[in-house]
C-alpha cells in the first residue's frame, strides 16, 4: 500500500463531492484525507484527496473518476515534484507554570499562538504531515485537549498549471 | 446423452474457411442494424426537429415534451403521478409523442430497454417521484450494467419542499447515483432543454448508459422560455471514439502471429453496430470467435468459426478455446466472473488484446498487453487493413492445428440435453423448436434463471439485436415487459418472451399494457414449477434440500397461477402444452395470432439441469459437460 495524491478539477456544480466521494467508497478505495475548494476560475473546483492504494488499483480508481461526467481532470502529483500542506488548529492546556514550554516548541515549529485564554493556547501551523505529526508529538506533554486539521492541499513545483487546458475546455463548452 | 437440436456446424473450409450456409433473405422484419442510430439519437437532431425555435414561452412541463420531441424521442413508457402529473397534461397532446401507460414503473423501465436494445434508439421512461422513481432503480441499475441508453424523467416534489420529507419525496439523485451513467435533478425551469438534450447526449454516446432526469414539480408548474437546438455543455465528458494507431498496429501484429487465437466478442459489438466489421475480422483472421451472453447474434451461429457462448453456462468448445488460447482478442466484452471462472487460471497462456470504448474496463479484471480505447465499429475498421498488411507481409498465420484441436472439442462435446427421467417435456426441445420454427428473424427476450441459458444455447442467432436479456444484474421479470418494449420498436417483428414461472409472476402484469395497447407479444412460459436454476444448484451443491424452490405452477400441482386462465384474465390467448407432440401445434398456433397477446404454458421437467457448468468460484478448466463428466484435457494436450 502506498499513499498518492490526486487533483481533481470538477465542475463547481451541487453534488460533486459526493460523487467523486461515493466512488471511492463504491469501489473500495480507503480515502486517506480530501480537500475541496475553489480555484482561480469559478466554474472549475478542486479536490485534493490523499489515497492508500495499490499503482494499479490507482489508474483503476483514476479511470472511474474519469468517467463521472462533473470531473473534468485528474492529475497525479508527486511528492517530490510538489508542494503539499496541511493545516493544524490545536488547543493545548496552557496555564502560567507550562506556558513558556508550549510557546517555545510554537516558535521552533515556527507556528503561531491564534488563541488565548488563561489556561489554554490555540495553535495554527502548516506543513507536511510530517511536520504536523512532529509538532503534535512535542506538544502532547502539555495536554492536547482538541485538534482539528484539514486535508492535504497540493500544487506541482516549477510554472505549469494544471488548470489552464481545463479553463479552455470549459470556456470552449460554456 | 442425446444430441443437440443445434449441434456445432461443420467447418468446411481448412485456413479458408467458406462463406457460411446460405442466410436467409432478408425480409423488412429483419433486423438492419441502424449503422447511424447512436450518433442521430444525440443533442443535435436535424431531421427529427421541426425547426429551430427560439424564445418560446411556455411552462416547464410544456418545455420537458417539447425537449423530448425535438431530441427525436417516439415512444415514452411510463405511469403518472402527483409530482410529474403536470407533464402529463401537455404530453396528451403531443402529436410526435406516444406514451404508452404501463402498469408498475418497474414495466416501463424494461419496456423502455427492451425498446432501446431491440433499436438502438434511446429508451425513454417516465415516473412521478418517491415510489415511482424508486421502482425504476431495477431497471436503471440493469441498464447500467448492459450498457443500455436509458432516459429516465421523474417528477420530484416542488422545489421548496425538497429535503423537508415531503410527501412522496425521494432523493432519487443520490439513490441512482451509483447506478447511472449520469444524472440531474432540474429545479429552474430554464434548465430543462439543455438538460434533457445533455441527458440524450450521455445515454447514447460513448458506453451507451442510463441517465436520470429528475425534475421538480415547481419547475415543471413554472414559466420558462424554450429554445432549441441546445448546446451541450459538458466539459468532462469526452468519450474516445479513434483508437491509437499504435495499438491497432501491435493487435494486427499479435492476431497475424498467434497459432491459437480467440476472437472474444462481447455485448459492446452489439452496442457499437459493428456486427459486419466483426464479421470481416472473422473471415479475414480465421480465428474462432466465442460470443458471450450479451453478444449472442453478434456473428451468426451458423458462421463455421462460431463456438457460441463461453462462461458458466458455454459451450466446451468455447470454453476450452479461450483456455486454451495464445492470443485473446476482447472486442466489447469485460471479463465478467461469469465468463472468466477463476480469474487466476483464466486462459493462462493467452497475450491479451483489449479492445473497449471505455478505458475503465481495460485492465480491470484481466492484465492487458495490447490496450485499444475506441469506438469497435472503427476499431475493427482499423484493425482490418493492418491484419491484411501483416498477412501480406508475412503470410497467413498457421492456425490448422488449432481447429484441428477445436473440431474434435466440437465432435466430442457438442451442446446436448438428455430426457428427462420423469417423462416430462424437455425445456430445451421447446426451447429448439421454438428457435428452429419462428426463425432467425424473431426477437427472443429471455428472463433470468435456467429458461435464459437455455435460450442462449439453443436458439440459433444470426442477426444482432434479436437476443435480449438482463445480462450483468441477472434481473428477473425483464422478459415481458423487454419484450413488450422491443415490439414496439420492432412492430413487424414476431417477439417471443421467454420467460419462467418464477420470472413471469415478477411482472406479468404488463400484459394489460400489451393486449390495451395492440403490442401482440408471445410469451413462451418455461413453466417448471420452480424458481429453476435455484433449484439446480441446491440438486448440485445443497444436497437436494429445496428450500422454498416450489412455486406450485406446473403438472399435478394446485396451479397457482392458473397460467392459461391467468392469460384469458388479461386478454390474451392462453395455451397449455403438456407433452411433446403439443408443442409444435402450439408454436404454430401462437405465430398464427397476431391480434392479442399469446402465452403458452409449457410444463417441462423441474429435473432439467443447464449444461455445460463451470462451478462459481472454481476455473474454467474444471467445466463439466453433464454432471460428473469433466472433459479429458491432459489428452488433448
Amino acid at each position: 500500500m502506498s499513499r498518492h495524491t490526486l487533483s481533481v478539477l470538477v465542475e463547481n456544480k451541487p453534488g460533486v463531492l459526493t460523487r467523486v466521494a461515493g466512488l471511492f467508497a463504491r469501489r473500495a478505495f480507503n480515502i486517506h484525507s480530501l480537500a475541496v475548494g475553489p480555484t482561480e476560475h469559478e466554474e472549475i473546483s478542486r479536490i485534493t484527496v490523499v489515497v492508500d492504494v495499490e499503482e494499479r488499483p490507482l489508474e483503476q480508481v483514476t479511470k472511474q473518476l474519469n468517467k463521472l461526467v462533473n470531473v473534468i481532470k485528474i492529475v497525479e502529483l508527486d511528492a517530490a515534484a510538489s508542494v503539499q500542506r496541511e493545516l493544524l488548529l490545536v488547543k493545548v492546556r496552557a496555564d502560567g507554570a507550562n506556558r513558556t514550554g508550549v510557546l517555545e516548541v510554537v516558535n521552533l515549529f515556527r507556528a503561531k499562538v491564534v488563541d488565548v485564554v488563561p489556561d489554554a493556547v490555540t495553535v495554527e501551523a502548516t506543513g507536511t504531515a510530517d511536520k504536523l505529526n512532529a509538532l503534535l508529538g512535542a506538544l502532547e506533554p502539555y495536554g492536547v485537549r482538541e485538534i482539528v486539521k484539514s486535508g492535504t492541499v497540493a500544487v506541482g513545483r516549477g510554472a505549469r498549471s494544471i488548470t489552464d487546458r481545463a479553463l479552455e475546455r470549459v470556456v470552449r463548452s460554456a | 446423452m442425446a444430441q443437440g437440436p443445434t449441434p456445432a456446424p461443420p467447418r468446411p473450409g481448412a485456413a479458408a474457411p467458406a462463406p457460411a450456409a446460405p442466410k436467409p433473405a432478408p425480409t423488412p422484419a429483419s433486423v438492419a442494424p441502424r449503422g447511424d442510430a447512436r450518433r442521430a439519437a444525440t443533442a443535435r437532431p436535424s431531421g427529427a426537429s421541426a425547426g429551430a425555435s427560439q424564445g418560446e414561452e411556455m411552462t416547464g412541463a410544456q418545455s420537458i415534451v417539447r425537449s423530448l420531441e425535438e431530441v427525436g424521442a417516439e415512444v415514452v413508457f411510463g405511469i403518472p403521478g402527483g409530482a410529474i402529473l403536470p407533464t402529463y397534461d401537455p404530453l396528451m397532446d403531443s402529436q410526435r409523442l406516444r406514451h404508452i401507460l404501463v402498469r408498475h414503473e418497474q414495466g416501463g423501465g424494461h419496456a423502455a430497454q427492451g425498446y432501446a436494445h431491440a433499436t438502438g434508439k434511446v429508451g425513454v421512461t417516465m415516473a412521478t417521484s418517491g415510489p415511482g422513481a424508486t421502482n425504476l432503480v431495477t431497471p436503471i441499475a440493469d441498464a447500467n450494467m448492459d450498457s443500455i441508453p436509458l432516459v429516465a424523467i421523474t417528477g420530484q416534489v416542488g422545489a421548496s419542499a425538497i429535503g423537508t420529507d415531503a410527501f412522496q419525496e425521494a432523493d432519487i439523485v443520490g439513490i441512482t447515483l451509483p447506478i447511472t451513467k449520469h444524472n440531474f435533478l432540474v429545479t429552474d425551469p430554464d434548465e430543462i432543454p439543455r438538460t434533457i438534450a445533455e441527458a440524450f447526449h450521455i445515454a447514447s454516446t460513448g458506453r451507451p448508459g442510463p441517465v436520470l432526469v429528475d425534475i421538480a414539480k415547481s419547475a415543471m408548474q413554472s414559466r420558462t422560455t424554450f429554445s432549441w437546438p441546445q448546446d451541450v455543455q459538458l466539459p468532462g465528458y469526452h468519450p474516445v471514439t479513434k483508437p491509437h494507431s499504435k495499438q491497432i498496429k501491435e493487435a494486427a501484429r499479435l492476431l497475424a502471429s498467434a497459432r491459437r487465437p480467440v476472437l472474444y466478442a462481447g455485448g459492446g459489438v452489439i452496442r457499437a453496430d459493428a456486427s459486419a466489421e466483426l464479421r470481416r475480422l472473422v473471415d479475414l483472421s480465421g480465428a474462432p470467435v466465442v460470443t458471450t451472453l450479451m453478444a449472442r447474434g453478434a456473428v451468426p451461429d451458423t458462421h463455421p468459426q462460431n463456438l457460441g457462448m463461453p462462461g458458466m453456462h458455454g459451450t466446451v468448445p468455447a470454453v476450452a478455446a479461450l483456455q486454451k488460447a495464445d492470443l485473446v482478442v476482447s472486442l466489447g466484452a469485460r471479463f465478467d466472473d461469469r465468463v472468466t471462472g477463476a480469474l487466476s487460471s483464466f486462459a493462462p497462456h493467452a497475450q491479451v488484446v483489449h479492445a473497449d470504448i471505455d478505458p475503465a474496463e481495460i485492465g480491470k479484471n484481466r492484465d492487458v498487453d495490447v490496450p485499444i480505447v475506441g469506438d469497435l465499429k472503427e476499431v475493427i475498421s482499423d484493425l482490418l487493413p493492418e491484419l491484411e498488411r501483416e498477412h501480406e507481409a508475412k503470410g497467413k498465420p498457421d492456425v490448422e492445428a488449432w481447429w484441428r484441436q477445436i473440431d474434435d472439442w466440437r465432435e466430442t462435446y457438442p451442446l446436448g440435453y438428455s430426457e428427462p427421467e420423469d417423462g416430462h417435456l424437455a425445456p430445451q426441445y421447446v426451447i429448439s423448436r421454438l428457435g428452429e420454427l419462428s426463425g432467425p428473424e424473431s426477437i427472443y427476450v429471455a428472463g433470468v434463471g435456467q429458461h435464459q441459458m437455455w435460450a442462449a444455447q439453443f436458439i440459433r442467432y444470426e442477426h444482432p439485436r434479436t437476443w435480449l436479456n438482463s445480462g450483468g444484474l441477472g434481473t428477473m421479470g425483464f422478459s415481458v415487459p423487454a419484450a413488450m418494449g422491443a415490439k414496439v420498436g420492432r412492430p413487424d417483428a414476431t417477439v417471443w418472451a421467454i420467460d419462467g414461472d418464477g420470472c413471469f409472476q415478477m411482472t406479468n402484469q404488463e400484459l394489460a399494457t400489451c393486449t390495451i395497447n395492440e403490442i401482440p407479444i408471445k410469451v413462451a412460459l418455461i413453466n417448471n414449477s420452480s424458481l429453476g436454476m435455484v433449484r439446480q444448484w441446491q440438486t448440485l451443491f445443497y444436497d437436494q434440500r429445496y428450500s422454498n424452490t416450489d412455486l406450485h405452477t406446473g403438472h399435478g400441482t394446485a396451479r397457482v397461477p392458473d397460467f392459461v386462465k391467468l392469460a384469458d384474465a388479461y386478454g390474451c390467448e392462453g395455451i397449455r402444452v403438456e407433452s411433446m407432440g403439443e408443442v409444435d401445434a402450439a408454436i404454430k398456433r401462437a405465430m398464427e395470432i397476431d391480434d392479442r397477446p399469446v402465452v403458452v404454458d409449457f410444463n417441462v421437467s423441474r429435473d432439467a439441469m443447464v449444461w455445460p457448468m463451470v462451478a462459481a468460484g472454481v476455473s474454467n478448466d474444471d467445466i463439466q459437460y453433464a454432471r460428473g463428466i469433466s472433459p479429458a484435457w491432459d489428452r488433448e494436450d
